[in-house]
């Protein structure tokens, strides 16, 4: 064919002309450059200004960084060594590095265990957060509320036995309960639990002394530094979740009272600032409490931030509700599913799916926030800070360091779980954006 | 027009035989959106095994009329009978209808988190308490049934609209219901797609399925209906058989519905 086309056509190319590399303006970093930071007259200014400040802020920053000192006793030792020159004086992180982590009461000897709970923790969690791993895993996570405090606390081994075994008593009773109807079921759920604790509360002190294993105790107070901010952040989340689901079921609920109940407690709790209702936990409730009655402080700040942080979730979760279609209610009416059933298996996986970035962004506000506890003198890590560690002669006027070093170890746990969050949402995502 | 007209009643599926079994009778029903009067005065008895299409302009209650059977919306007045179990209040009995009855919508409503066999085995498992095994072979079985067996793995969202419909047909079908509601199945779909599906349904017709469907495919009423039902302002205004209903209509309303959709 290319015969007798030649002829017409009055042009043949007959050899392949090899591939060459574009022009060096044209590939690459340069041409990256290029486009994103010279492509016209004021991105360059920008970006020589942007370069100048960048470089400014190098000159000021670096060498305090690298001439820091890592080994010191105290701030006038640091400034001995450092002689003039300008410097950090990290040796403040270093020398104090278990406070600012557990607190200055907690007994050293016992730091392995919160370090053990924490790293079942990431391994206890990872079941949920990772739906790919084998379903059995769940095992461990459920286990985990109990040998975490168990490790944390110490005690007696039987106080969290018997807190799980109640909690096992109840699901029998929802379980037998649960074909008259799911509200029996709960009601018997909580009444077998209640009289199970009741009743093994006489058992306990005997059967510790017959069978003693137990850790030492640790009372709450002693608790503090980032390990208290992890407890408060880790507890606090995972209990206002669940309770955000059904506080938002509730306000779009046909019944009149749990709509209002729910209503009400939602606006009530979002119109207070935080810090009034840790101070509510802190003082006001010692006076609801029958005199004499000892309500662990941490139970009941724990208590306030679930509820502050709940009525969040429940708003945010309400909105992943709204945007859902009416068909996929309609849909699973018809077919026949009850309301549990279908809010589990059709609404809520939808909707939970479309909140995860609200509902990440109230449990990474909630994270830092539990730092406030510092206003009710409990020594998390900025309450440690701020407290024994700046108060003390030897680390007096020590604050970048410390708050810088407060700033990294919040934002690596803030970061990864907003970066985790990304990762589910993509892993969610069926296609299905019509 | 009535060339193509006895084509399609010849071609006309009627060798199903309607028995004198009630399956659903509504005696009387009235419904009220706050104040708006929707459906007025309905009495309307269905037999097992009969092929009823419900068409009308929209805004006449058509639709509503459908949903009200199986309790997707309630009715203040009279009374609906299903398969002999009386439609209340009670949520027992609510349910107990519901998964008698299947129903189809005009956009789909297919479950977009669960992919196509979930779809179709999720109520069987959790309504009807089937074993897995048991559920998904059902479930392929009406995969097969609809022609998108191959479909079964994937999303939702990755099929067409009209394998989406053939899908929600089957998964109302795994509930092996006793009446199937069709409300529009085919107005959202490209004219392309639609002919698949009025072919599934044309085949659940020809099995002897109670069908009631609310449909402006007048040749789908033609070759199948036993019945033609037109609706307008809430109210019955006229039914009959398919032939009589269209070659002869004898309400002034009736003749303009029809005049404005087989005009052109």
């Amino acid at each position: 064919m290319s015969d007798t086309h030649a002829q017409s056509v009055g042009y043949v190319q007959r050899s392949q002309i090899p591939p060459s590399p574009p022009p060096a303006t044209e590939a690459g970093a340069v041409r990256w450059v290029r486009e994103n930071l010279f492509s016209s007259t004021a991105n360059a200014i920008m970006t020589l200004l942007g370069l100048l400040a960048i470089y400014h802020l190098a000159v000021w920053a670096l060498p305090w960084i690298l001439n820091g000192v890592w080994n010191a006793d105290s701030l006038s030792e640091c400034r001995e060594i450092l002689d003039g020159a300008r410097g950090a004086c990290f040796a403040v992180i270093a020398e104090r590095w278990n406070q600012l982590l557990f607190g200055f009461k907690y007994p050293s000897t016992e730091y392995w265990r919160p370090t053990l709970a924490f790293v079942l923790l990431l391994v206890s969690a990872s079941p949920v957060l990772f739906s790919k791993l084998p379903r059995q895993l769940l095992v461990l996570t459920a286990l985990y509320p109990f040998v975490g405090f168990w490790l944390i606390w110490g005690g007696s081994i039987w106080v969290p036995v018997f807190a799980l075994l109640g909690i096992v008593a109840g699901y029998y009773a929802f379980k037998q309960l649960e074909r008259q109807s799911f509200a029996m079921g709960l009601i018997g759920a909580v009444v077998a639990a209640a009289l199970f604790w009741w009743v093994t509360g006489f058992v306990i002190p005997d059967l510790s002394r017959i069978i003693p294993i137990s850790l030492p105790e640790v009372p709450s107070r002693d608790m503090g530094g980032f390990m208290l901010n992890l407890i408060l952040g880790t507890v606090c989340i995972s209990l206002s979740l669940p309770i955000g689901i059904v506080l938002a079921l509730g306000r779009r609920s046909q019944m009149p009272l749990i709509k209002w109940i729910c209503v009400i407690f939602i606006e009530f709790i979002r119109g207070v600032p935080l810090i009034t209702l840790l101070f509510v936990a802190n003082v006001v409730l010692a006076y609801f409490l029958p005199p004499g009655s000892n309500f662990d402080l941490i139970l009941r700040v724990i208590i306030m931030i679930t509820m502050f942080a709940s009525a969040y979730i429940a708003e945010v979760i309400r909105g992943g509700l709204a945007a859902l279609p009416k068909g996929q209610y309609e849909a699973a009416d018809s077919l026949g599913l009850d309301y549990p059933q279908a809010m589990r298996l059709i609404i809520l996986p939808q909707a939970l799916k479309i909140s995860i970035p609200g509902i990440v962004n109230v449990a990474v506000g909630l994270f830092k926030d539990t730092t406030l506890v510092s206003v009710i003198s409990m020594f998390d890590m900025v309450g440690m800070i701020r407290g024994p560690i700046l108060a003390s002669t030897d680390w007096n006027g020590v604050y970048w360091e410390l708050f810088i070093f407060a700033a990294l170890l919040f934002f690596i746990v803030c970061y990864n779980i907003s970066q985790y969050s990304q990762w589910l949402e993509r892993q969610l995502d069926t296609g299905h954006k019509r | 027009m009535t060339d193509t007209a006895t084509e399609m009643t010849s071609g006309r599926t009627d060798q199903m035989q309607v028995s004198d079994e009630v399956a659903i009778e509504i005696v009387n029903m009235n419904k009220w959106y706050g104040t708006f009067h929707v459906l007025r005065d309905i009495d309307l008895t269905v037999h097992r095994g009969e092929r009823i299409v419900i068409c009308g302009p929209s805004g006449s209650g058509k639709s509503t009329l459908i949903r009200c059977i199986n309790a997707l919306e309630e009715h203040q007045k009279g009374s609906i009978t299903v398969d002999g179990t009386v439609l209340s209040s009670d949520l027992k009995n609510i349910d107990k209808i519901r998964s008698e009855v299947g129903m189809c919508f005009q956009h789909f409503n297919l479950f977009p988190h669960l992919t196509i066999l979930e779809n179709c085995t999720l109520a069987p498992i959790w309504v009807r308490k089937t074993p897995k095994k048991e559920a998904e072979e059902t479930a392929m079985h009406f995969l097969e049934k609809v022609k998108i067996p191959e479909q079964a793995n994937k999303y939702p969202g990755q099929l067409s609209g009209g394998q989406q419909q053939r899908v929600a047909i089957a998964r109302s079908l795994c509930m092996r219901p006793r009446i199937m509601l069709f409300d529009e199945p085919t107005s959202a779909l490209d004219p392309e797609m639609i002919k698949e599906v009025l072919d599934t349904m044309i085949e659940l017709a020809q099995e002897g399925m109670t069908m009631l469907c609310v449909t402006h495919e007048m040749g789908f009423a033609r070759q199948v209906a036993n019945r033609v039902i037109f609706m307008d302002q809430g109210q019955i205004v006229e039914q009959n058989e398919p032939e009589a209903f269209f070659n002869n209509p004898q309400s002034d309303r009736t003749k303009l519905f029809l005049s404005q959709i087989l005009g052109h």
